[in-house]
């Protein structure tokens, strides 16, 4: 769904997202990353587990909210890439214990 | 005294549209009345919206011990008010009533907590019923978490908590269903009684009735005088704390900290006397999440999405007004804090009275104004 422009920048950062190895650009915040390895959805919603996808980018909405090395409730568009980073999709509530 | 006939218009009308006035106006109409139910608009004070939604016993009743027999009533008769809800719209109000706690933080906290309990079961006629006070070992087995501060405690098993802006929108959604008229941004600025008839003047129109019930919150107070009656009310301002929705972990309400249905816990309980609804105190609800935190310290790490405050609607002595006007007969007033606890109360016995016409002295006259006169 979404194509990246031509890269000024080549160099890569590797992260997880469920386990799974994906490739990101320097500077990508994790919702950005998700979005451009071809993720459709972040997230399951807290109440009816709907599926919920980043809406605003901009840390407005909290619709992109992911779990990030173990927090949960993350919002993924204001979290930069970090080379190893381990992200799970969010099913519905957080564990309350961070 | 009769009851005044019925002319025009509406069997009853009932002034504010908050969980009161609901659950009043739920019972009118299953009773058979036409009701209409005014209300303000947006910028009202809204206590309804704003609660902390326990259905609380314990504590309740110190110096009017038929206040604690009230509230168990209306405690025991919760489930099937519930289910009624349910039956009638769909809605699930999420009421639960697992017993609820108190926590103390100290040894001191603890002695008063007893202290306070001991003095509420010792007054002279009140209704027996459990509630204990437990140590450190007996609330482990109860609730998980706990921060190493916490020395004891009191528990009541009566004591239970729902969703209450779903109760809000399942009494609403009975009354529609019920063809009760609900007139938003209708606030009432007079009233007239002349021969067994109200002629409540509004900004919009003029209504009329046959009975009218005063449940306007605070508001009440500048209201019940036209009709006869009193209402005097110190309002206050309690603020709340809401958390991020994490899976459940909390299954019992604790008097300043729950878990909701759907996963947020709130944290609760300040009292302030000032009263600007817009205004948060920082230094206040920063020792609520110290002392949240004190109890369960896995709150620490959890985010907090919202904070608000809220004005209670709270008469002079704290306990509910229930009065009947005596020189405009088929004016009634209610008037309570506990709009929550006691809506089940409200909808099934108090409603069954004021349908009928008169407060029944035997099971509500204590709670007239009447008390609050010099004697």
């Amino acid at each position: 769904m979404f194509a990246r422009l031509a890269a000024v920048d080549e160099t890569s950062v590797s992260l997880r997202i469920d386990g799974e190895p994906i490739e990101a650009r320097p500077g990508d915040t994790v919702a950005a990353a998700l979005l451009a390895a071809g993720f459709q959805h972040c997230r399951t919603s807290a109440v009816s587990g709907a599926l919920r996808a980043p809406y605003c980018m901009m840390g407005v909405c909290f619709d992109c909210l992911v779990n990030i090395d173990g927090v949960g409730n993350r919002q993924s568009c204001l979290v930069p890439v970090r080379e190893g980073m381990k992200v799970e999709l969010q099913r519905g509530k957080r564990a309350p214990v961070a | 005294m009769k009851p005044p006939a019925t002319r025009t218009g509406f069997d009853v009308a009932v002034i504010g549209g908050g969980l009161v006035g609901s659950a009043l106006s739920f019972g009118l109409a299953r009773a058979g009345q036409r009701v209409v139910l005014l209300d303000e608009g947006d910028a009202a004070v809204r206590a309804s919206r704003a609660n902390f939604a326990l259905v609380w016993v314990q504590s309740k009743g110190l110096g009017l011990p038929e206040y604690a027999g009230w509230t168990i009533r209306s405690s025991n008769a919760w489930g099937e008010f519930a289910a009624l809800l349910k039956s009638e719209t769909g809605l699930d109000v999420g009421f639960e009533r697992p017993g609820g706690f108190h926590l103390a933080l100290s040894e001191a906290e603890l002695e008063r907590r007893a202290l306070q309990l001991k003095r509420l079961h010792n007054q002279p006629g009140i209704v027996t019923y459990e509630t204990e006070i437990v140590d450190r070992k007996r609330l482990e087995l109860s609730l998980s978490g706990l921060g190493r501060d916490v020395v004891g405690g009191s528990f009541c098993p009566l004591d239970g908590h729902c969703n209450s802006l779903r109760l809000h929108h399942a009494l609403h959604t009975a009354l529609f269903n019920r063809g009760v008229r609900y007139l938003a941004s209708h606030k009432v600025e007079d009233i007239a009684y002349n021969a067994g008839e109200f002629a409540l003047r509004t900004g919009q129109r003029e209504l009329r009735a046959g009975k009218i019930v005063i449940a306007a919150g605070n508001a009440s107070m500048q209201l019940a005088p036209l009709v006869g009656l009193v209402a005097p009310m110190k309002p206050n301002r309690g603020q709340i704390i809401v958390t991020e929705r994490v899976q459940p972990f909390l299954r019992h309400p604790i008097v300043t900290l729950r878990q909701t249905d759907e996963g947020t816990i709130m944290i609760g309980d300040s009292q302030l006397d000032g009263i600007d609804p817009d205004e948060v105190t920082m230094p206040i609800i920063s020792v609520m999440a110290a002392r949240a935190i004190r109890m369960f310290p896995i709150l620490a790490r959890l985010n907090v999405v919202r904070t608000w405050s809220g004005i209670r609607v709270m008469t002079h002595d704290g306990f509910p007004i229930y009065d009947q006007s005596e020189t405009c007969p088929g004016a009634f007033l209610v008037c309570c804090h506990s709009g929550v606890t006691l809506a089940a109360n409200h909808a099934f016995t108090l409603a069954s009275m004021i349908s009928r016409g008169r407060l029944d002295a035997d099971s509500v006259g204590v709670f007239s104004a009447r008390r609050f006169d010099v004697r």
